[in-house]
């Protein structure tokens, strides 16, 4: 299972693998929204890639719809929406300062060795090496989550769901050649009623609390002042 | 066939129906006749499968076996039951200026959607669409949450959406690698369907398997309410309306252990260990307690049956992982039962509500001398959840009781002393409400309380003495999830 | 023989140096719209102070003198260490990285010893500015040279360069991240934008400039001359660790006439984005640059995770 046995189709994967890895962490550090959705939409760009490049090297013209309807709709329309939100909310100037960004980024690192000891005996016995991308994808899922947990913005939490949507979708191309095309459509649906959804909230939540900082929405308790 | 394909399309011309035409007066009758409609659909089904055994459809998109038919039946009843209460119901808050003709389009077609999408979890035959179907049932209804648009009811859908949310897309992985130990042994197209995945269960990759149902269990989990990842429940469903609240409680919740037992199937065919088993029971019995000790804090009538609710779902988590025949007709009839119950609890409390103008529960006191109606409903529905004999509740948690003796005996104590907690804790907050000093200022509400009669009528029915019908259809749901039958 | 192409390579390496230093100013000057001094000025300068009397201070001690040589000495040795344009080096025996890393610790150690034997609070503020810049930055390198190492089962440099340059175009995961944590590092070590300003006149901003603030005259060419050695040690490393092709593995003429040449070419493509990314960036805040080298170290360490998850052979 050397990497120099595999074709160059499966290295490109591989490092494309990689570098989505890198993306996740790079949003876990960021202050600002903006970057932070370019760095999503980064992140779908290089979904795609592999995404396209998988479908070549395998022969499934399958992956090809794939990457387009993940070209669509995570690099171009929810990020767009994304942005919308943020101008019209007014928040382009906020930066918001993570207070512990270093154990929160060293959190994110051991989440992908807990993510690869999880998947080892998955991944162990089986001659494709495209499979170790497995354990990235759970690592991006689990970076999504982390970024949910560290970030206080409604918006940061959007890009963090939408994060876990990527991984498991990169979890899915890498191990099982795509799922069928009636789920990934449904799936595909899902998450774009979500991207509706979420845009509705924005304006709901900013209305009633005039913010959109979670912690600012804690008036439902278990214990009653 | 037919009547799977029109149970399915009916909702879904409805979400567009009313989405145009919701705000009439009348839209409460024909939603009403949506859902009889629909309930007349599901119980051809039920007779169709009762004859003939399970149908699937050509093209292997839909399975309808006696597990999920009897679900279907149930969800189709309640769901008729309920939009008889929320007909008026809602007309009240429309002509209180509380809901406008805009949020009550959203709310009747959103109904309709969130029928449509607990259908398709009940009837699909591809674990993938399952999982579609169970984040469509969760969407549908995150905007009724917070319909009010009070900033606790957006915290609350926002909470439900976030949670919910995450907590699928774990089961969104655990169906890739279902899917992936799937394609190792067979063709790709019809890797997820239920019915190959269940006849080739002794050859998927059992360590694959465990893991994947470990995400599923968390997944769907979120969506049952099991202890930790409950936190969404109560505030999801104190915030909502009524229906919505008696939906979530009596519906969604099922439908998510349906799911969840579906994979449990298959991994128990795949492992020929009892993993999947421990883990359900292990969570079952933690939500079991922890429930039912948070039950006691609670100060808000609908936050303090939604715990109940959470109580609930754990005792039938904890009896299907158990996993004996006994156990498992033990939960298909307290999942019948808590449904029926629960929902009618819901009627009550929301009109309880209506009265007093408040959910808080030290501010509802006699409701008896109020409006007995309710105050009764109240009381009967209590007496019903908390498992007094005769009601239908108490016959299936005893069966759980006698299961657990007989598999473990040494978790009976824990399951008696939560049903003991949760018990007081109910008891401790109803008895005020219903026979409590009357406050000034209530009035009567419109009230159509034969749903509530009707469910406990039906509950009571249970618990003297099942049907042989009845208990011919548990009988073969309980014979193709625990493979025996258990008398 | 190969003695002597040894020699021969550490001189090349040290009179390449100021050249690169050159060339770099060269850039941002024109980048910034400025008329550009000549690529050989840092060869006058250095002139200029060689013939210059060094003035010290009368609290100097010992150290204070010997600290321009030892640093000196201690980046020829580092040069001597580093394959520049051969890959099988006569010193191969001691081209190991963590002698590599210890030299720069012993020249860091006496530099910043240096700039507090004076007394002044410039040079205390320096020093121990250095030490937690320095105190993050070389777990980083570590981490990055240690992907390095284990793709190549070996610490020894040539060993590790021989082995990817023979293994042909191969993509690896671990190679992208081990690239970006070592360029994140190397700005830190050698003092350049975005952590230390090296053209700053503004005392309080600086980090490397306020250890050396008191040298003059020989002493100071020796260290001006030790610091354009660095940067040009770091591009090297860079360009031969990450980029291989073209470096000589005998020793014919040609064969190390063609390697230097595909050396300038890429030192001078590094030298250009270097120039690029200074003026584009602004200099950070001194509170920052932790945040800053634990992103290079957890860069470095996904590096090592995505070596193991990915690539390594079970």
């Amino acid at each position: 299972m050397e990497l120099l046995e595999q074709d160059f189709y499966t290295q490109a994967i591989l490092s494309l693998a990689a570098l989505v890895g890198l993306t996740s962490f790079l949003m876990l550090g960021q202050g600002r929204l903006l970057r932070l959705i370019f760095v999503f939409a980064i992140q779908g760009l290089l979904l795609t890639l592999a995404t396209a490049l998988a479908g070549y090297s395998m022969n499934n013209t399958h992956l090809y719809i794939s990457a387009a309807i993940t070209l669509l709709l995570k690099v171009i329309l929810i990020p767009w929406m994304l942005e919308k939100q943020v101008f019209k909310l007014n928040l382009h100037r906020d930066v918001e300062a993570l207070n512990n960004k270093t154990a929160v980024m060293l959190g994110g690192a051991s989440l992908v060795v807990f993510s690869y000891y999880v998947l080892h005996p998955v991944i162990q016995d089986t001659p494709l090496v495209l499979l170790n991308a497995l354990a990235v994808g759970l690592s991006v899922v689990l970076l999504g989550m982390l970024l949910m947990i560290s970030h206080r913005h409604a918006i940061a939490h959007v890009v963090g769901f939408m994060s876990i949507e990527n991984g498991l979708f990169f979890a899915a191309i890498v191990s099982t050649r795509g799922m069928p095309m009636i789920v990934e459509l449904g799936i595909a649906f899902d998450v774009l009623v979500a991207a509706i959804l979420f845009g509705i909230f924005f304006l709901h939540i900013s209305r009633s609390i005039d913010s959109l900082d979670v912690d600012q929405m804690n008036r439902l308790n278990e214990v009653d002042q | 066939m037919i009547a799977a394909y029109l149970l399915l399309l009916l909702p879904l011309s409805g979400i567009v129906f009313f989405a145009v035409l919701g705000h009439h007066p009348r839209v409460g009758r024909i939603n009403i006749k949506f859902n009889a409609f629909a309930l007349l659909m599901s119980l051809w089904l039920a007779i169709d499968v009762f004859q003939s055994g399970s149908i699937i459809s050509p093209g292997q998109l839909f399975l309808i076996d006696s597990f999920n038919v009897y679900l279907i039946v149930l969800t189709a009843f309640v769901g008729l039951t309920t939009s008889i209460f929320s007909a008026p119901y809602m007309r009240h808050e429309q002509e209180n200026g509380k809901l406008s003709n805009k949020r009550l389009k959203l709310y009747y077609s959103m109904y309709q959607g969130f029928m449509f999408a607990m259908y398709l979890v009940l009837t699909t035959n591809n674990m993938g669409i399952l999982w579609v179907a169970m984040e469509a049932a969760t969407l549908a209804t995150v905007l009724l949450v917070s319909l009010y648009r009070t900033p606790e009811s957006i915290e609350a859908a926002w909470k439900y959406f976030i949670l919910c949310g995450v907590g699928i897309a774990q089961a969104l992985f655990g169906t890739v690698l279902l899917y992936y130990a799937a394609i190792q042994i067979g063709d790709t197209e019809n890797a997820l369907n239920w019915t190959v995945l269940y006849e080739n269960a002794s050859q998927l990759n059992p360590e694959i398997l465990e893991i994947a149902f470990v995400f599923m269990l968390i997944g769907y989990g979120t969506k049952i309410g099991l202890v930790p990842l409950h936190n969404w429940l109560p505030d999801a469903h104190s915030e909502g309306p009524t229906p919505m609240s008696a939906v979530l409680s009596g519906l969604l919740l099922n439908d998510a252990l349906y799911a969840v037992v579906r994979n449990k199937m298959l991994v128990d065919g795949a492992t020929q260990t009892h993993i999947a088993g421990h883990l359900m029971m292990g969570f079952g019995l933690l939500s079991f307690l922890v429930a039912a000790i948070f039950l006691h804090k609670q100060q808000d009538i609908k936050r303090l049956f939604s715990y109940s609710s959470i109580e609930h779902m754990g005792l039938m988590t904890f009896a299907f992982g158990i996993g004996t025949p006994f156990a498992t007709f033990a939960a298909l009839l307290h999942m019948m039962v808590h449904s029926l119950t629960k929902s009618a609890i819901f009627v009550t409390v929301g009109h309880a509500a209506q009265i007093a103008g408040t959910q808080r529960i030290e501010h509802i006191r006699g409701l008896i001398k109020t409006q007995p109606a309710v105050g009764w409903g109240l009381l009967i529905g209590t007496l019903a959840i908390a498992g007094f004999p005769p009601f239908g509740v108490f016959t299936s948690e005893f069966l759980v009781l006698l299961a657990t003796m007989h598999s473990y005996p040494w978790l009976t104590p824990l399951l008696l002393l939560g049903i003991g907690l949760a018990c007081a804790g109910l008891f401790r907050n109803i008895q005020p409400m219903v026979y409590g000093k009357q406050p000034e200022g209530q009035q009567l509400v419109p009230a159509n309380l034969w749903p509530v009669i009707i469910h406990l009528v039906i509950v009571l029915w249970l618990g003297l003495s099942i049907p042989q019908s009845l208990a011919e259809w548990f009988n073969q749901a309980t014979i193709l999830i625990s493979g025996s039958a258990p008398l | 023989m190969n003695w002597i192409i040894a020699l021969l390579q550490t001189l090349l390496f040290i009179t390449l140096s100021p050249l690169l230093a050159g060339w770099v100013k060269w850039c941002k000057c024109r980048l910034q719209n400025r008329k550009a001094p000549s690529l050989l000025q840092p060869y006058r300068d250095l002139l200029r102070l060689t013939h210059k009397q060094p003035v010290i201070s009368h609290t100097a001690s010992w150290l204070y003198i010997a600290t321009p040589y030892i640093i000196f000495s201690a980046m020829v040795l580092a040069a001597s260490v580093v394959p520049l344009i051969a890959v099988d080096l006569p010193t191969a025996a001691s081209a190991d990285v963590i002698v590599l890393v210890g030299f720069f610790a012993f020249a860091r150690f006496f530099q910043v010893l240096g700039g507090m034997d004076i007394g002044t609070a410039f040079g205390g503020m320096g020093s121990s500015r250095e030490m937690m810049v320095s105190s993050m930055a070389e777990p980083a390198m570590l981490m990055a040279i240690f992907t390095l190492t284990m793709t190549a089962s070996s610490t020894n440099l040539s060993t590790a360069i021989g082995f990817v340059l023979n293994q042909g175009l191969v993509l690896r995961p671990s190679f992208i991240f081990a690239l970006i944590a070592m360029i994140l590092v190397a700005i830190a070590e050698t003092g350049r934008i975005p952590v230390d300003n090296p053209a700053t006149h503004l005392e309080l901003t600086m980090i490397h400039e306020a250890m050396v603030l008191e040298y003059s005259g020989r002493h100071l060419a020796l260290i001006e001359w030790a610091s354009f050695t660095k940067l040009m040690i770091f591009g090297v490393l860079i360009c031969n660790i990450f980029f291989p092709w073209g470096m000589a593995e005998e020793f014919t003429l040609s064969a190390l006439g063609s390697a230097l040449l595909w050396l300038m070419l890429k030192l001078s493509i590094l030298a250009v984005l270097l120039a690029v990314s200074e003026t584009l960036f602004a200099k950070m805040r001194l509170f920052r640059v932790p945040e800053y080298l634990s992103f290079a170290y957890l860069i470095g360490l996904l590096g090592l995770l995505s070596h193991i998850i990915l690539e390594a052979s079970r």
